[in-house]
């Protein structure tokens, strides 16, 4: 069940947003964390956003995922548009649409690693497919983890939960917030090898902000962020070229 | 580290709350229970002071307390005006059954407090004013007049000039005299009325027209003392009658009063134990669960230096700004509950409105010691187990205290039970002196060695409830069971503390409904009559009644019991009089020998419950002293016998003998049997007609009469079940506490589960079911110890009566069904604070 992607065809928006703008605080402590930001996140595409720390990375994803309310501007995913929702239908949407994976603390510490991947479902009373969730599963290499709670876990084992967790219910789009910000060079490859398998073989679509250019490199689009603003963008990155490209915002950023 | 810790727990001033809540409700029921016995006290000093003379003239050995009928010649009043130092001589008499019936029918007071009937006089009391004060109109000053206090007047709806309906237990049953005047009481009556005849009408009621008095007050002249005028007085008296100075016959009723309210003060401080045993778990588990949440803060505190002893201390202060803050509210919550007892008080029939509330330096005391000293036992623990935090944990993200080994916590608590079974067992079963705290002190360790097994005696309950919770809510039931299953101690500790309120309610239950079915059957068995007549109030009524339902054709039998108090070899005893020739066709003396006791009685004498006699010292034929209004005489021990529920009493003379020692002509009951065949509907109406308008007397039958019999148990059941109602209400608060401690400690996890679409909604009814584990667990655990205590107690009560064991399922049942609805409304705070926090504050929280 490949999905190519044909480069240059009209790509299928999964997520955008227009006129994105978030302002935390008021008056002298306002903080203009985004200022109306333009993007459109392509379907069955794996994109990075990166930016220096403080650019507003965190808070676009966490708009675009609904988790967070914008200030202005429209967000949507899919035709939906989430800034027009109320509370109980972004819940539902958050539960059959979109996965999320965190940095740190991504699991219930009382459930097993099985029940851990199930809970979207579970929650939405919906039963997994057989089928998918054993090519999760084997994808995700956890067969013999599943009874283990996450305290059993290694670091990148719980990653590997997280992202099994997300993709399990067949969202319409994945949010990453640095997710491999805490794991080894080891560990984060495989989560990231995971990431890119279940673009490349499932046709999913991720969306992930990370620091390490060696982890955007396994993407298919940068989106790169300062200052509230997407002030560049490259497709078909490599680490190095990645690298080359931060170095420049950072000293244009003057940090 | 001083600072440190006051900062912290005025930096969480609603964890502060929470977990002071647990202190200031036991706080507030020691206060309460303190401040309302001492107010009790004190009104009753207040009629006390007004109800003595200067110096009181009495038949000799005549008590202080209420209720002597005995008397003095009237001739006295005027031999003592001689007397020197004598300014004035009145004669008093007094009747404690004159009831006043209000416009509308209805009895006024009558519910414990007394109905005071007596003769005008201008007397001054000892304080120095008249006992009473007109108000309104005039005194009473021919026959056919009276005058009532303002109370009475009021509640009956009477005004001066009105024709009263008054009942007596006199001959004359019923008399309606003239309102001629309203009178205002110079202290509180608490809740007694009184009706003021002159003199004459008095004598003419009370004493069969004889010229006596029950005591005769003579007045100090100026310059004379208390005690040079009794000296005067007791020199001109002959034998048989005393003068006591007023103060002296005062402090002999304070004494007696202070002691059947002592009393009270235990009774109320019985449940103010509880609730502060019930509030100690929950301090123990909020300071547990605040530590642990603050082990990174403890830990940092270890690594930049602070010692173990500092660290723990610093936990300690905290407690102690607790246990301080909760006293000083509880005492204030106290004065609260005080007065709601007091209109509790009131509201059956002992008023005490007038009487200001009495907060002793010692109530004070009692409060902050308690509050604090209770505080600071319970966060003992927490605080060790603070100054155990590894600095490390400051560094690391997934430390948890070692628990200590459950091994130990739970070997510990079997003992405790076992022990705690075994002092029980003591008292309940074996003849121990002081049983009755044997029996509390093993149900305390009972429960608390319960509550430390409970983490692995409940583990089985929950995971059975888990099971049902996941079939029928899928992954919010999984985690509901789990997140109970986390923290063991604190689910058990959680659970405990309803638990004890459980128990002893449940155990209640069981008692209380054994020993109605026991009277039921009791009387089913041993009640004859087909008509009971008796006073609904319990006292004495007239004669008359008896008489007139003699008269009424096709009544066969009227047997009359009379009763008083008497001493037998020196000790009060209540003693009952009966005829031996009916009694035996109307009720039931002794169950297996009714008919040979009868028999003993008939020759005359005195019968004897076996363990009465045997209590006095007393066997058949012996010859013990009685006092039987004052007046002592011997009687011979006519036989003993085992009480049955419908024994008239322990001690039971024969109507003849009663009669011939000066026993009340008053009838205590009269049992009416119908000749075989007659019209009973015609019997019934013809003695309800009797009885019409007296609204003191009334007549059952045997349903009627075993339903009065269970009355009293309904109603100490409900006072019972009121105030261990404080120790649920705290175990609810734990369990509130408890859940939302968890919130706050799970908020990541929470956030988490909002982020991947965890409904609010979800979110609360995953909080619901697992509070309703907790209440559930609880409940259990109560209700099977509760009736195992309950089947202990009927078990060792059976040769006293309590022959039938019933357990109430369908209240058990109910009492369960309370408990799911308890963790319900327990999950509504804390569900609705963890469905307001916002997803990504909650996801980013340390
Ligand atoms: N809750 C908040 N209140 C006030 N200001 C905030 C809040 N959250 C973020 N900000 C500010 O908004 C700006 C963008 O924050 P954001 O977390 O999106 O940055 P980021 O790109 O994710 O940084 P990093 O790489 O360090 O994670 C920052 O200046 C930050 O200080
Ligand atoms: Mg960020």
């Amino acid at each position: 069940m490949t999905m190519p992607i044909t480069p240059g065809a009209p790509a299928v928006v999964a997520a955008r947003t227009e006129g994105l703008a978030k302002v935390y605080g008021r008056g002298d402590a306002q903080v203009v964390a985004l200022g109306g930001v333009s993007v459109a996140l392509n379907a069955h595409e794996f994109t990075a956003i990166m930016g220096p720390s403080g650019s507003g990375k965190s808070t676009l994803m966490h708009c675009a995922a609904g988790l967070d309310a914008v200030t202005e501007g429209k967000v949507f995913v899919g035709d939906v548009e989430l800034t027009a929702l109320k509370e109980k239908e972004l819940t539902a949407l958050r539960r059959d649409k979109i996965g999320f994976i965190f940095q740190a603390f991504n699991l219930i510490p009382t459930l097993s690693a099985e029940e851990n991947i199930l809970l979207p479902l579970s929650i939405a009373g919906r039963k997994p497919e057989q089928a998918w969730f054993d090519r999760v599963i084997d994808t995700v290499g956890l067969r013999e983890r599943l009874g283990h709670r996450p305290s059993e876990l290694s670091g990148g084992q719980q990653q590997r939960v997280a992202c099994a967790r997300a993709l399990v219910s067949r969202p319409e789009i994945i949010f990453a917030d640095e997710p491999t910000g805490n794991l080894d060079s080891r560990s984060s490859r495989e989560v990231l090898d995971f990431l890119r398998r279940s673009v490349t073989e499932f046709g999913q679509t991720i969306v992930m902000v990370t620091h390490d250019p060696v982890a955007a490199g396994f993407t298919d689009r940068v989106l790169f962020l300062a200052d509230g603003q997407v002030v560049d963008e490259m497709r078909n990155p490599s680490a190095d070229r990645v690298l080359e490209r931060m170095a420049h915002l950072d000293s244009a950023a003057g940090v | 580290m001083l600072r440190a810790s006051i900062k912290s727990v005025l930096g969480r001033k609603l964890r502060l709350l929470m977990s002071a809540f647990a202190v200031i409700l036991g706080v507030a029921f020691v206060a309460g229970s303190f401040i309302f016995t001492d107010t009790l006290g004190k009104s009753f000093d207040g009629i006390m002071n007004s109800s003595v003379g200067d110096v009181i003239v009495r038949p000799a050995g005549t008590e202080a307390s209420f209720g002597s009928s005995q008397t003095l010649p009237g001739d006295l009043v005027a031999e003592l005006k001689d007397v020197p130092g004598a300014r004035a001589v009145d004669g008093n008499l007094t009747d404690y059954t004159t009831f006043v019936v209000s416009k509308k029918g209805k009895l006024i007071g009558g519910q414990g407090a007394p109905g005071l009937g007596v003769n005008f006089n201008t007397a001054p009391s000892a304080g120095g004013e008249s006992m009473f004060r007109l108000a309104e109109g005039a005194w009473p000053a021919k026959d056919g007049e009276i005058a009532v206090d303002s109370r009475t007047a009021k509640t009956g709806g009477y005004v001066v000039g009105d024709t009263v309906q008054v009942v007596t237990a006199a001959a004359q049953a019923k008399v309606a005299p003239k309102l001629t005047g309203i009178m205002e009481p110079s202290g509180s009556l608490v809740g007694a009325s009184v009706v003021v005849w002159t003199t004459h009408q008095a004598q003419a009621l009370y004493q069969e027209g004889k010229d006596v008095y029950n005591d005769v007050w003579v007045t100090a002249a100026d310059g004379t003392s208390q005690d040079e005028l009794q000296t005067a007085v007791a020199k001109v008296l002959p034998p048989d009658l005393e003068a006591v100075t007023g103060e002296k016959a005062a402090e002999a009723m304070r004494t007696s009063i202070q002691d059947s309210m002592k009393f009270i003060t235990y009774f109320l401080l019985i449940f103010a134990a509880i609730a502060l045993v019930v509030g100690t778990f929950i301090i123990v588990n909020t300071f547990s669960i605040l530590v642990a949440q603050r082990m990174k803060e403890l830990a940092l505190f270890r690594a930049i230096g602070a010692s173990r002893q500092q660290v723990a201390r610093s936990v300690l202060v905290e407690a102690f700004i607790v246990g301080l803050v909760g006293s000083t509210v509880g005492l204030l919550v106290g004065i609260g509950l005080a007065i709601a007892i007091k209109a509790l008080f009131g509201s059956i029939g002992l008023d005490l409105s007038d009487a200001s509330l009495v907060i002793a330096p010692r109530t004070v005391l009692a409060s902050y010691l308690v509050g604090l000293i209770v505080t600071l036992l319970a966060a003992y623990l927490p605080a060790r187990r603070a100054g155990k935090v590894p600095p490390v944990a400051a560094m690391r993200d997934d430390v948890t205290l070692a628990e200590t080994s459950m091994h130990h916590r739970v070997i510990a608590g079997a003992a405790l039970a076992i022990a705690g079974a075994i002092a029980m067992g003591l008292g309940l079963f074996v003849d121990v002196p002081n049983a009755i705290v044997w029996i509390g002190i093993g149900i305390l360790g009972v429960l608390l060695g319960v509550a430390g097994t409970s983490p692995l005696v409940g583990r089985p309950l929950i995971t059975g409830m888990g099971r049902l919770y996941r079939r029928m809510f899928g992954a919010v039931g999984v985690m509901a069971e789990e997140n109970a299953l986390r923290n063991p101690r604190r689910t058990a500790a959680t659970a405990s503390a309803l638990m004890i309120g459980v128990t002893l309610v449940s155990m209640m239950a069981v008692f209380g409904s054994s020993a109605k079915q026991s009277i039921n059957g009791e009387i089913e068995r041993n009640f004859k009559a087909d008509y009971l007549v008796s006073n609904a109030i319990g006292s004495d009524f007239s004669p008359s009644v008896g008489d007139e339902i003699a008269k009424i054709p096709g009544v066969e039998t009227v047997s009359r019991m009379k009763w008083g108090m008497g001493k037998v070899k020196d000790s009060d005893e209540w003693i009952a009089a009966v005829d031996p020739a009916t009694f035996g066709s109307v009720s039931t003396i002794d169950e297996k020998n009714d008919a040979t006791v009868l028999k003993q009685l008939t020759a005359g004498g005195l019968l004897i419950d076996s363990e009465k006699a045997s209590k006095l010292g007393v066997k058949a034929g012996d010859m013990v002293p009685v006092t039987l209004q004052g007046k002592p005489f011997d009687v011979k021990v006519a036989g003993t016998f085992e009480s049955s529920a419908t024994a008239p009493s322990g001690l039971i003379v024969d109507l003849a003998t009663w009669t011939q020692h000066g026993g009340t002509a008053a009838d205590g009951q009269v049992f009416v049997k119908a000749a075989e065949g007659a019209d009973m509907a015609a019997v019934t109406s013809a003695i309800d007609k009797v009885v019409a308008d007296l609204p003191t007397v009334s007549v059952k039958d045997m349903a009627g009469y075993a339903e009065e019999q269970s009355k009293p148990i309904d109603q100490m059941l409900m006072i019972i079940y009121a105030l261990l109602g404080l120790a649920v209400i705290i175990a609810i608060l734990g369990i509130i506490n408890t859940l939302a401690l968890s919130v706050i400690e799970r908020t990541r996890e929470i956030g988490l589960l909002r982020a991947v679409g965890l409904g609010r909604g979800q979110l609360r009814r995953m909080l619901r079911l697992e509070s309703v584990v907790i209440a559930i667990l609880g409940a259990v655990l109560g209700i099977v110890l509760g009736v195992v205590f309950g089947i202990a107690i009927q078990r060792a009560l059976a040769d006293q009566g309590f022959t039938a064991l019933s357990i109430p399922w369908l209240q058990l049942i109910a009492f369960l069904l309370l408990a799911g609805l308890v963790g319900v409304l327990a999950s509504v705070w804390p569900g609705r604070r963890a469905a307001k926090m916002q997803i990504l504050d909650a996801i980013s929280s340390e």
